[in-house]
């Protein structure tokens, strides 16, 4: 690691403030970014340490929709009662990121912002529709995401909350990565007012909806139609875990299995 | 076997609690890295990117002029120093002696893999170092890497120049004319092509070292995590420093975990000791778990053609085998010993197979070295042949269990047709309690069971043997080993009866310090916090060759029941004079010495405390003191064998592979702490499943770059892969060790990986699948994916 400024801003106001410093960037959690400064993959000279805001953290439930402020740990996304009554889906998938130690630390802002092709939040924020608000707009989740490690936010734009409209139906399913245990394939599935979404981790350079899937699954919600799709596999990821060709076969078999996991609640 | 003197509440076969652990599960373990000397400095070494590369020039000056920096060394500085030794000769079938060409402490003028050492910077803090070595500016010229085995001979790209070739040696082994008679007459051959996969070792502790040079003795301190200090500071000081022994302490304190990795003599702790001379200060390096990936010797990467010929009934009649074993970029300590002396030989397995022939050819690669890693050679031996017993029950239509049964040896001693003599055994009776256990009978309703879930069932056996208790001496020095192979121990009984055992076994997660205190309590008539155990010192203990092949009960264990027969011995002639007796008629029993048929006795601390205060002594005819020692060198290996039966469930849709059971029944001989054998034994099941399963390493076959260097991409066997496996035993003592002992720590590593292999066949109804045998092989193995 190489040495860096720390700052830790008590508001928003501060924070974006300190972010305008040369080579300034948030810290929201930290589980990717110090890693890679630790190995010396990455350096800046400022970190804006977002932790200190109290108005970033916290989860709302109200009518339609679960806000999660940025800076919630998945811990408490996890643990949280009203996410598990309201979105059972979407506190599995916190359970279910790194280890203890990485949900203990990391955040949804920071997971979103990082944007990293095979997280699981992503899948979630495009499986349910959500909408990313920043402290300058709100963004659809289906324009959010942009490519790898990247997104729609403009330097200096700061993740306020997510929210999540509570969808009828859906669940996550995560086949993960026998080493690293990120996605290898994860894929979202909810049924809600807009009908049906499909959002896939893991497979591609970015999250992706596989619509293929969400026609047939338009067509009759049940765990065959979506394993008869078949995938191309082009534009899939390939590497020592999976192959193009493998990503793609088991796009189709998770979403089976989301299938019928949001079938069995 | 000696008489075993039995107190009431006998240690021996009592799994008392691990004493060590108090230490290691509250963090007061002291290992290397938590060694700091007065004037402490850090060294960083920058490593080749490259494969394989000129380094045409080296530039320090800029990172010499750092803050901090102390010093910096590279190759050009280093002139006069020798390259780190191979401790086994091989001689080709040709009669000439492999090549070995030079291991440089630091590069000289080519890098030959990715991670290879080119400079050491030694700074005031670790991030100095490191910032340092950031600015040293090296102008590499790339040459095409070796990295592919099969091409090697023929690439036109020459690893070591003075080895056009790449061919390390072209051994042979056994009697080829006899073996190529009986396969012409067999009524079946069974063959089989596969590769036994890279291994990284991944020792929980990374490889450290802080090397400390005091000009007031002109001596030097090494702490360093090793497994053997005394042939570490044997082979630094005499075949590369040129240092006297006398002048060299070599400290491995806590060290967690080797599994052959901490064996070898590494060029980092070498450049260190002789840097810190130069520098006047200690220096002390920790690897990044980085640089663990690229520099800590590998294990396995043979690929093997295995053929076993057959008469009409499935009865064995010979094998033929033909290796390729990759050596990596340089000879590492004991790398070629491994596919040669600790494989061939192992290829009888427990069969009466009269005829073996085995040609290995050793190939250097522009890869990290390849040494010895849990069971070094014998895995892959074990993975040949209990591969190829499978495949022939299957070719044959026999049941895989009646074929090993008819084909068992069953009369002892047994010398195999590949040179070793098994003492004792009874092969059929591990198998026939791991069938029982495993519920063999019950399979067929299991396999229906999971039918009707839409998966796939499999079950695998492994009778695996293996040579331990590394070994008689003049046997490996026939074969080729540059070392002896015995061990030593001292027994110091303190005026206060407490005893302090020194040792040279090593302790790096075995429990010795628990075990041994159990053997010699016991022997002693003590309890056994009485007894103190001390290893990895050469301040301390007179002599060791370290622990390494399942070696230290057997070898270490009897050179400190030897220093106490001694120490009962003369304890007996003290007591004789204070109980006014004859030598002859004392005996020694639970802890206390006895004039025959009387009932006039002395409690051990009694004649301890007589030896320190001799008032009333024979001192004419003996001297005071009660501290003996002893060098025991075994007679024959010790060869622990037993039986696997793994069941595997896939999941064809994903081909997620669960092992549904796991049952091991192993025959170690007698066993002095059932509880720490059993955690020997889970450990290297759990490594050999993940190799079948999960692990291997990957390089690059343009750029010779390991892609898995990370737990990103490495795959290592976890709590959520694996079921608790059913551990049991047989016991047939090994007749030449005084406590009928043959060794545990590697039979795991050794037993499973085929047990596994041949389970996951028999499921998808394959011949062959890869290791490891990931999700997508199994995926497209179970639906004919190409």
């Amino acid at each position: 690691m190489y040495n860096f400024q720390y700052q830790r801003p008590g508001d928003r106001a501060a924070a974006a403030a300190a972010a305008k410093a040369a080579d300034a960037r948030y810290l929201a959690g930290g589980q990717t970014l110090i890693q890679a400064m630790k190995l010396r993959l990455s350096s800046s000279d400022a970190l804006v340490d977002l932790g200190g805001i109290a108005d970033l953290k916290g989860i709302k439930v109200d009518g339609g929709s679960v806000t999660i402020g940025a800076t919630t740990t998945h811990a408490t996304v996890a643990r949280s009662a009203e996410v598990q009554k309201a979105i059972p889906a979407l506190a599995e998938l916190a359970g279910g990121i790194g280890d203890q130690m990485v949900r203990n630390m990391g955040t949804i802002g920071g997971s979103i912002a990082n944007a990293d092709p095979a997280a699981c939040y992503p899948a979630a924020v495009v499986g349910l529709g959500a909408t990313v608000n920043t402290d300058r707009r709100s963004i659809p989740a289906d324009s959010f995401f942009t490519g790898m490690y990247e997104t729609a936010l403009q330097p200096g734009e700061l993740i306020v909350s997510v929210s999540f409209p509570i969808p009828q139906k859906a669940a996550y399913i995560k086949y993960k990565q026998p080493a690293s245990r990120f996605a290898l394939v994860g894929v979202f599935v909810s049924q809600g007012a807009g009908g049906v979404r499909v959002a896939v981790t893991g497979a591609k350079s970015s999250v992706f909806r596989a619509t293929a899937i969400e026609a047939a699954l338009n067509a009759s919600f049940t765990p065959a139609a979506a394993k008869a799709v078949k995938l191309p596999a082009d534009d899939m990821n390939s590497d020592l875990h999976g192959s193009a060709q493998y990503r793609a076969a088991m796009v189709s078999v998770m979403a089976a299995r989301a299938v019928e996991k949001a079938l069995s609640r | 076997m000696t008489d075993m003197s039995q107190p009431p509440n006998n240690p021996i076969g009592q799994s008392l609690r691990r004493r060590e652990d108090a230490r290691f599960l509250t963090g007061a373990g002291q290992y290397t890295d938590d060694v700091v000397l007065p004037g402490q400095t850090y060294g960083v070494f920058l490593r080749s990117p490259y494969a394989h590369a000129r380094i045409k020039s080296i530039d320090t000056s800029k990172a010499k002029a750092m803050p901090g920096v102390v010093a910096i060394f590279t190759g050009a500085d280093m002139t006069g120093v020798g390259g780190l030794p191979c401790g086994w000769l091989i001689t080709s079938k040709d009669g000439t002696p492999m090549k070995e060409p030079p291991h440089p402490v630091l590069a000289q003028g080519k890098a030959r893999h990715v991670g290879d050492q080119v400079a050491l910077v030694v700074a005031d803090t670790y991030l100095q170092a490191r910032d340092a070595a950031e600015a040293i500016e090296v102008d590499y010229e790339e040459l095409t890497p070796v990295i592919d085995m099969s091409s090697a001979e023929t690439i036109g790209s020459a690893v070591h120049d003075d080895v056009p070739n790449n061919v390390c040696y072209d051994w042979g082994h056994g009697d080829k004319a006899a073996v190529d008679a009986a396969f012409a007459k067999a009524a079946h051959v069974t063959s089989l092509t596969f590769h036994n996969n890279r291994l990284v070792p991944n020792a929980m502790e990374p490889r450290a070292a802080n090397a400390h040079y005091t000009r007031h003795d002109d001596a030097y301190t090494l702490y360093l995590a090793n497994q053997n200090p005394h042939v570490e500071r044997l082979l630094m000081c005499a075949f590369v420093l040129g240092i006297p022994e006398s002048k060299m302490r070599v400290i491995a304190p806590d060290v967690g975990g080797g599994f052959g990795s901490k064996i070898f003599l590494y060029a980092e702790e070498t450049a260190l000791i002789w840097a810190s001379k130069r520098v006047g200060r200690p220096i002390k390096w920790t690897a990044e778990r980085s640089e663990s990936f690229l520099t800590d010797a590998h294990g396995r990467d043979h690929a093997t053609t295995a053929e076993l010929a057959m008469d009409a009934q499935g009865n064995f009649l010979a094998m033929r085998v033909k290796t390729l074993a990759n050596m990596g970029a340089y000879l590492s300590t004991f790398a070629s010993s491994v596919p040669t002396i600790l494989y061939a030989t192992l290829l009888a397995g427990q069969y009466k197979t009269p005829a073996i022939y085995c040609e290995v050819k050793a190939i250097f690669t522009n890869t990290t070295p390849v040494d010895a890693y849990r069971g070094a050679g014998r895995p892959e031996a074990t993975y040949v042949v209990e591969r190829l017993v499978e495949t022939a029950a299957r070719d044959m239509k026999m049941d895989p269990a009646q074929i090993r049964r008819q084909n068992f040896i069953t009369t002892f001693p047994y010398a195999t047709p590949v040179g070793l003599t098994y003492d004792t055994g009874d092969y059929a009776a591990h198998l026939d309690k791991a069938i029982k256990i495993a519920d063999v009978a019950g399979f067929p309703a299991r396999k229906a069971a999971s039918a009707a879930k839409g998966k796939l069932r499999g079950l695998g056996y492994s009778c695996y043997i293996e040579a331990c208790g590394l070994a008689p001496s003049n046997i490996a020095g026939a074969l080729g080993a540059r070392a002896g192979l015995f061990e030593a121990g001292e027994v110091r009984v303190h005026p206060t009866g407490t005893v302090t055992v020194f040792t040279g076994s090593h302790s790096h997660g075995q429990g010795h310090e628990t075990t041994f205190a159990q053997v010699v309590a016991a022997k002693l008539g003590l309890p056994v916090e009485n007894v103190e155990i001390v290893h990895g010192d050469t301040g301390r203990i007179p002599f060791g060759m370290g622990t390494y092949g399942s070696r230290s009960l057997s070898v270490g264990g009897t050179a400190i029941i030897k220093a106490v027969d001694k120490i009962i011995a003369k304890g007996k002639k003290i007591a004789a004079h204070l109980l006014e007796a004859s030598d002859t008629d004392i005996d020694f029993e639970n802890g206390e010495f006895k004039v025959k048929g009387t009932d006039k006795k002395l409690p051990f601390g009694a004649v301890a405390l007589t030896a320190y205060v001799p008032h009333n002594y024979p001192l004419d005819k003996l001297e005071p003191g009660l501290n003996e020692n002893a060098f025991y060198d075994p007679t024959n290996f010790t060869y622990p064998a037993g039986s696997y039966v793994c069941e595997v469930e896939v999941d064809p849709e994903t081909g997620k592979t669960t092992v549904a059971s796991f049952v091991a029944v192993d025959d170690f001989g007698n066993i002095v702490n059932p509880m720490i054998v059993s955690g020997q034994v889970h450990g290297g099941i759990a490594q050999g499943l993940g190799q079948a399963m999960m692990e291997g390493a990957v390089y690059d076959s343009g750029s010779g770059q390991l892609l898995n260097g990370s737990y990103m991409d490495y795959t290592m066997p976890r709590a959520d892969d694996l079921p608790s496996f059913t551990v049991d035993h047989t016991v047939t003592p090994c007749t030449h060790n005084p406590l009928g002992v043959k060794g545990c720590g590697e039979a795991g590593a050794i037993g499973s990986p085929p047990a596994f292999i041949n389970a996951l066949t028999d499921a998808l109804g394959v011949k062959d699948i890869a290791m490891p045998a990931t999700a997508e092989r199994v995926w497209r193995a179970a639906n004919k994916i190409a």
